[in-house]
C-alpha cells in the first residue's frame, strides 16, 4: 500500500519533537488570533512569514498551516460566548451558538463545535491524502497552456465567489494581475512600472501588500465604529452535551464536513463559503428548522464542521497545483518560495517528506486543538475582553517590524502604508481585496505560462481552446461566470452572503 | 450623497480602474510589444490595461443608471493616524532606534481610538517596546538599533 507508506513517512516527519512543537505553536497562535476579533489568519501569517525564514521548510509550513485551521477553532469560541465572531467563517456560528450560551448551554455548544471540527479535520486530512496525489499526477502532464487556463479558471471562480458585484471582482483581479507585473520582466530585463524607483525592480513584495490590505486597512475599518462590544461573557459550566444533543449533531456534522470539504477546494472561498452554505442547507433539511436562530445545536455543528473541513481542503490546489485558492494559501506559496521550494505538482514527488508531513501534522494539530480549546477554555475567554484600542497598536507594531525585517528596508514599510490606504479605499467602495491578492501572486506566473504556450504554438492563440484539458478548464470557468451572472443565481449569491 | 452619480461606489471604483488601466497601457508603449509568438514585455500589460479600462467605463456608466448604497462613514482620523504613525516609524527607526520609534508608533496610532487614554497607552508602549526588543532583536536577530545613528550609535 503506497498510501500507508506515504502516511508512514508523514508520521515520521511530523512526529519529531521539533515539528510537533511548531505544530502546537501554530494551532496555539491560530486559536489566539481566532479568539481576538480584528486579527485574522491572513495578517498573522503575513506577519510571521519573516520569522519562518530561519526555520526548516517543513516546520515553517506545519506551523503556518496550524495557524490557519487553528483560527477556525478559535473563531467559534468568541462567536458562542460573546456573540463576536473572531473570524469571518464563524459569523453564522454566532447565530445559534450565542443563543445556546444564553440558555446556559455554552459548554454544550463549545463541545459540539470542537467535536464537529475534530471530525471534519480528520475527514479532510484523509481527503487530502487520498485525492492530492492523483490530482498532482494529472497536473504533472500539464503544459503551459493548461496551467494558463487553470489559472484563468481559478481567477474566474474567485470572481464568482467574491462578495459584491462581479464587475468589481473582475476589476480587482485585473488590477491585481497588473500590480503583480511591477518590477523586472524576466524575459527581456525591462523594468516595468517602476517609475524609476530602484527598490521596485524586484517587484512589490506579496507580504507587504497582504499586510497593508489585510492588516492596516482592516484596523482602519474597525476604527469606523468602535461601538459597544458586548463584554458580557457567558459562563461555561457543563461541557458535556446531553444524549439528545449527540444524536442531533451527527447528521449536521456529516453534512457540514461534506459541504465544507467540497467548497474548500474551490478558489476564492476557503472556509468562509462552506460555513455559510452548511448553515443554510442545514436550516432547510433539519427537522428542527424552527429552532434555528434560537439555539439549535445543528446551527453550531454544521458550520463549525464545514469551516474546519474547508480550511484544510483548500490546501489541495495549493499543494498539488501550486495555485492558491485564497490569500492564506497564497502566503503559504510565498513561504515555500522563500524556502527555495518551487510550488507545483512536483512537490509531492520531489519533497515527499514535506508534503506528507504537512498532511499528517494536520491531524495532530486538530488533536492539539481539542485539548487546547476544551479544558483551557477559561483562558481564551479572558482574552476576549482585551479591548480593541489596546490591540490595534500592537498589530500595527508587529506589521511594521515584520515588513521591515523582510528585506531590512523602510521602503517596504512605506509601501505597506500605501496599500493600507488603497485597501481601505477598496473596502469603502465594496471592492473585495481577496481576488486582487490572488491575481497579484498569479500575475507573473500567468504571463510566463501564456508566453510559453504561445511560443510553442508559434503565436496561435487557439492553442488554449484546441488542447482538450485546457479547453475544458476554460469552459468550466466560462460556465462559472455565466452561472454567477444569471440574475436568479446572483440574488441567491447575495442572500447567501447576507445571512 | 454623491452629487455626480447615482452610485458613488461604482463611480469612484470606475475612476480607479480607468486611471490604472489606461496608465498601464500608456506606460507599456515604451516597453516593446513583440508578437503573440514572442511576447514582449508590453504584451500582457497592454491586454490587461485595455480590459481594465473597459471595466472602468462600464462601472462609470452603470453608476449613472443604477443607484446603490452610499459610501458611508469614512474613518478619516483613523486612516490618517494609522498611516502617519506607520510612515513615521519607517522614517525614524534607523535614526532614533526602536526605543523611540516603537513608543511613538504605539501612542500616535492609539490616538485613532475614541477611547484613547494616556495611562494605558504609555503602559502598552513600554510593554511592546521591551517585548519587541527581546523577541525581534535578541531572539530573531532583526538588524534594528535600540538607539539609532542620531545618538552616535
Amino acid at each position: 500500500m503506497e498510501l500507508l507508506a506515504n502516511l508512514g513517512l508523514g508520521l515520521s516527519t511530523s512526529l519529531t519533537p521539533l515539528n510537533l512543537l511548531y505544530c502546537l505553536a501554530g494551532v496555539f497562535l491560530g486559536t489566539l488570533i481566532g479568539v481576538l476579533p480584528g486579527l485574522g489568519p491572513t495578517a498573522t501569517i503575513a506577519m510571521l512569514l519573516p520569522v519562518t525564514f530561519t526555520l526548516p521548510p517543513v516546520s515553517a509550513l506545519i506551523m503556518l498551516a496550524g495557524i490557519y485551521y487553528g483560527s477556525q477553532y478559535g473563531g467559534s469560541t468568541t462567536s458562542i460566548l460573546v456573540n463576536v465572531p473572531g473570524e469571518a467563517a464563524s459569523v453564522v456560528t454566532a447565530l445559534d451558538g450565542y443563543q445556546m450560551a444564553r440558555q446556559g448551554r455554552a459548554g454544550a455548544a463549545l463541545t459540539t463545535a470542537a467535536v464537529g471540527s475534530f471530525f471534519a479535520g480528520t475527514v479532510a486530512t484523509i481527503i487530502l491524502a487520498l485525492f492530492a496525489p492523483p490530482l498532482a499526477a494529472v497536473a504533472l502532464k500539464f503544459g503551459p497552456a493548461e496551467f494558463f487556463s487553470l489559472m484563468v479558471l481559478g481567477l474566474l471562480a474567485s470572481i464568482v465567489l467574491a462578495r459584491g458585484s462581479l464587475l468589481h471582482a473582475m476589476g480587482m483581479v485585473i488590477l491585481g494581475l497588473l500590480l503583480g507585473l511591477v518590477g523586472t520582466d524576466v524575459n527581456s530585463g525591462t523594468q516595468r512600472f517602476t517609475f524609476g524607483i530602484l527598490r521596485l525592480a524586484d517587484g512589490i513584495g506579496f507580504v507587504v501588500v497582504a499586510m497593508g490590505m489585510f492588516g492596516l486597512a482592516e484596523i482602519t475599518r474597525n476604527l469606523e465604529n468602535e461601538g459597544d462590544r458586548s463584554t458580557v461573557v457567558n459562563k461555561v459550566t457543563n461541557l458535556l452535551p446531553t444524549r439528545e444533543d449527540w444524536k442531533r449533531m451527527i447528521g449536521p456534522i456529516l453534512r457540514g464536513t461534506g459541504i465544507g470539504s467540497a467548497l474548500g477546494i474551490l478558489p476564492g472561498s476557503g472556509s468562509i463559503l462552506g460555513s455559510f452554505a452548511a448553515y443554510a442547507i442545514e436550516k432547510k433539511v433539519s427537522k428542527n428548522s424552527k429552532e434555528f436562530g434560537k439555539g439549535a445545536i445543528e446551527g453550531v455543528a454544521a458550520p463549525e464542521s464545514a469551516n474546519n473541513a474547508g480550511a484544510q481542503t483548500s490546501f489541495i490546489p495549493m499543494l498539488t497545483l501550486g495555485i492558491p485558492s485564497n490569500p492564506v494559501m497564497a502566503l503559504m506559496i510565498g513561504a515555500m518560495i522563500i524556502q527555495g521550494i518551487q510550488p507545483g505538482p512536483s512537490v509531492i514527488t520531489e519533497q515527499p517528506a514535506l508534503f506528507w508531513g504537512i498532511i499528517v501534522s494536520m491531524w495532530f494539530g486538530n488533536l492539539f486543538l481539542v485539548i487546547l480549546n476544551l479544558p483551557m477554555i477559561g483562558m481564551w475567554v479572558r482574552l476576549v475582553s482585551v479591548p480593541y484600542q489596546m490591540l490595534f497598536p500592537a498589530i500595527l507594531v508587529f506589521c511594521s517590524i515584520g515588513v521591515f525585517s523582510l528585506n531590512n528596508t523602510e521602503f517596504d514599510v512605506y509601501v505597506m502604508a500605501f496599500f493600507g490606504v488603497l485597501g481601505y479605499i477598496f473596502v469603502k467602495l465594496d471592492c473585495e481585496p481577496a481576488p486582487m491578492l490572488l491575481a497579484f501572486i498569479l500575475g507573473p506566473m500567468m504571463e510566463e505560462y501564456m508566453r510559453r504556450a504561445l511560443l510553442l504554438s508559434r503565436g496561435d492563440p487557439t492553442v488554449f481552446f484546441t488542447r482538450p484539458i485546457s479547453a475544458a478548464l476554460l469552459a468550466l470557468g466560462a460556465l462559472a461566470i455565466i452561472a454567477g451572472s444569471i440574475p436568479a443565481m446572483h440574488k441567491k449569491r447575495e442572500a447567501a452572503f447576507r445571512e | 450623497m454623491n452629487p455626480i452619480a447615482r452610485n458613488g461606489k461604482d463611480f469612484w471604483a470606475g475612476i480607479i480602474y480607468i486611471v490604472a488601466g489606461s496608465g498601464a497601457w500608456i506606460i507599456s508603449r515604451d516597453y516593446g510589444m513583440g508578437s503573440a509568438g514572442k511576447m514582449g514585455p508590453a504584451y500582457f500589460p497592454t491586454i490587461l490595461g485595455a480590459l481594465l479600462t473597459v471595466i472602468g467605463i462600464i462601472s462609470i456608466l452603470r453608476s449613472f443608471l443604477k443607484s446603490g448604497s452610499p459610501i458611508g462613514v469614512v474613518a478619516w482620523k483613523g486612516l490618517a493616524l494609522i498611516v502617519v504613525s506607520t510612515l513615521l516609524f519607517g522614517m525614524i527607526v534607523r535614526g532614533a532606534g526602536l526605543i523611540i520609534a516603537l513608543p511613538l508608533l504605539v501612542i500616535v496610532s492609539a490616538f485613532a481610538s475614541s477611547r484613547f487614554s494616556w495611562k494605558y497607552s504609555l503602559a502598552e508602549a513600554a510593554v511592546i517596546t521591551v517585548f519587541c526588543i527581546v523577541v525581534f532583536l535578541k531572539g530573531l536577530g532583526v538588524p534594528l538599533p535600540i538607539l539609532g545613528s542620531w545618538f552616535g550609535y
